[in-house]
């Protein structure tokens, strides 16, 4: 039997996800096809992240793995330890001290910086997929720029709902070419994907598609001249525990009282927030 | 006295189905109908030229598979044509063939100057959007990004279909037959396009719904001077709406002229047989 190679996947396998990796930041937003491999972990449950991440990942890096912006979910922890078993490296669970975040439905709260990488998960790559089911269509759709699909999609959320009801995963365009998923993060985090400072790789492992949005790129939401993209609003709401409230929020039910009380989704931004409240007193 | 320019010619249109062989590519072909014996090829349009004036409506008549609907959808850009000219007069003048232009040039011409009305509301309409959406779909087609514009837009149109405000948000799906065509004529006529095709439009409909949608295509082309190709194989339909006519058979065209000497002189045997048959 031969060892387990350093994070897990063979050489061979490393080189061809970092091509698609470099031909994604090649051309943002662009859907690059890869061989997808099978991993100790179900398809569905953030295999195309967890691919990325082994890829790129090196003896100094430094990771930290979020889910919904939960850092101890068992999913995050599952990935966490795969990672570390097979690489050694460190984890951490502070935004600014990690080098690689891999996460599921959420941009962190702490802005990310040049030298930090960020990979999400993707259960769906296709922008256009519930308008067309046939991939050889949406295919040509991209490379003939022909995005009407995924403005019929939100005009028809208007009609149904006078507003775009699309919460998480919501459109953008990237770098004035390529309409793409940005994963299922809240609408909160679209602004945070534009121009950003740290490089963000998508990675749908099922779908087995890799795409980028290379630093300081323009990524702009989908919108209507008359319906312009607005994040969610949480005017009037603080986080219960640390009073923010320029901050992405979970509405959750106090099971005594049966209130509704809000918190920050970002649990460790939350954690770093409620220390620093602790050590000022 | 000028000729006064076609909005529409289409110049030895083929659509083939098939590479076809030693066989069938043969000069005098010997063909099963529109299909070779050797090789399936299908020959469902071969050599179709006709022109299309401004306000007129052209009828096209045929039997069940006589190439009526591969026409169509060629001119639609549907289907890619085997071999074939196609000329607009209001695309570059009518100077380029736009059955070679590239594919965004095509998709530009349908959604700016034609719409197209399907034999087969599936194929014509997304039947779990709304009403309001599916008209706006060429809207947006074409460039549009104002909501309230396009919603303005879709329900005058509703209204002109006489389809109830009350139902334009619902989805065609829970639609008869007939409202379902009406929004197809609709969604054709939202970008305001000089040219019309309509594919069976009545087909399958009651009698009295018949009566109606016909209604409504006819003022449509007397209100707005639109050109119309109506495909039909209802020499009844044919007779109420077209000014002249083409019939087809086997993929070819076999007689044309005023629908008027076509229904009352018919020249090619096959057509005497379709008229005569009816009387
Ligand atoms: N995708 C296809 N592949 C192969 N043959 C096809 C295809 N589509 C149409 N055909 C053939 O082309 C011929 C013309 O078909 P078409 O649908 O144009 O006839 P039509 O005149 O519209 O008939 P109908 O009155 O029944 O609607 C037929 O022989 C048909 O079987
Ligand atoms: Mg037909
Ligand atoms: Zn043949």
């Amino acid at each position: 039997m031969s060892a387990v190679p350093f994070a897990l996947l063979d050489e061979q396998s490393k080189r061809e996800i970092r091509r698609a990796i470099l031909k994604g930041i090649a051309i943002p937003g662009y859907q690059v096809p890869f061989a997808s491999r099978e991993l100790p972990i179900a398809r569905g449950w953030g295999t195309g992240g967890l691919q990325v991440t082994l890829a790129l990942i090196g003896k100094n890096d430094v990771l930290k793995v979020i889910d919904q912006g939960s850092d101890d979910s068992v999913n995050a922890v599952n990935i966490k330890k795969l990672v570390t078993k097979t690489t050694g490296v460190q984890t951490t669970t502070r935004t600014q001290d990690a080098t690689l975040v891999q996460s599921r439905h959420r941009i962190p709260e702490v802005p990310l910086r040049a030298d930090q990488v960020l990979v999400l998960q993707v259960p769906e790559p296709e922008p256009l997929r519930d308008i067309e089911r046939s991939e050889f269509k949406t295919k040509r759709y991209h490379a003939e720029k022909e995005y009407s699909g995924a403005y019929l999609m939100l005009f028809e959320q208007i009609m149904r709902y006078n507003q775009t009801s699309q919460g998480a995963d919501y459109p953008v365009l990237v770098n004035g070419r390529y309409v793409m998923n940005p994963s299922p993060i809240p609408r909160f985090d679209n602004p945070k994907i534009h121009q950003s400072d740290a490089l963000i790789l998508f990675g749908a492992g099922r779908e087995k598609k890799i795409y980028a949005v290379p630093p300081y790129t323009n990524v702009e939401s989908l919108a209507f001249e008359d319906y312009p993209f607005v994040v969610e609003q949480f005017e009037g709401k603080v986080c219960r525990e640390t009073g923010l409230s320029d901050v992405f929020l979970d509405e959750l039910t106090d099971e005594v009282t049966g209130e509704t009380y809000y918190v920050c989704n970002d649990t460790s931004y939350m954690q770093e927030i409620l220390q620093q409240k602790v050590a000022a007193k | 006295m000028m000729q006064e320019q076609p909005v529409l010619s289409i110049r030895q249109l083929s659509k083939q189905y098939g590479d076809g062989c030693t066989h069938c590519q043969h000069e005098d072909m010997k063909l099963e109908k529109n299909f070779c014996p050797v090789c399936k090829t299908v020959y469902a349009c071969r050599s179709v030229s006709f022109d299309l004036y401004r306000g007129e409506i052209l009828g096209i008549v045929g039997e069940s598979g006589s190439g009526k609907s591969t026409l169509m959808k060629s001119l639609y850009f549907d289907e890619t044509v085997t071999s074939g000219e196609g000329y607009l007069v209001d695309y570059e003048n009518g100077h380029n063939n736009i059955f070679t232009e590239s594919s965004q040039m095509k998709r530009h011409i349908r959604n700016t100057i034609l719409g197209m009305v399907y034999q087969n509301p599936m194929l014509g309409l997304k039947m779990d959007f709304s009403s309001m959406s599916n008209i706006a779909e060429k809207q947006i087609a074409a460039g549009n990004r104002h909501v309230r514009q396009m919603e303005e837009r879709s329900l005058s149109l509703l209204q002109h279909v006489k389809i109830p405000v009350h139902r334009s948000k619902e989805a065609p799906k829970n639609f008869s037959g007939g409202m379902q065509q009406r929004v197809q004529i609709a969604k054709a006529m939202s970008n305001n396009p000089p040219i019309l095709l309509l594919d069976e439009v009545t087909t399958g409909l009651d009698l009295s719904v018949q009566a109606d949608v016909l209604d409504l295509i006819k003022s449509i082309q007397r209100e707005l001077n639109i050109s119309m190709i109506v495909v039909s194989h209802d020499l009844a339909v044919i007779r109420m709406l077209a000014d002249r006519t083409i019939v087809m058979l086997n993929g070819e065209i076999i007689e044309h002229g005023l629908t008027d000497q076509v229904l009352e002189d018919p020249q090619h045997e096959y057509t005497q047989q379709l008229v005569y048959s009816l009387l």
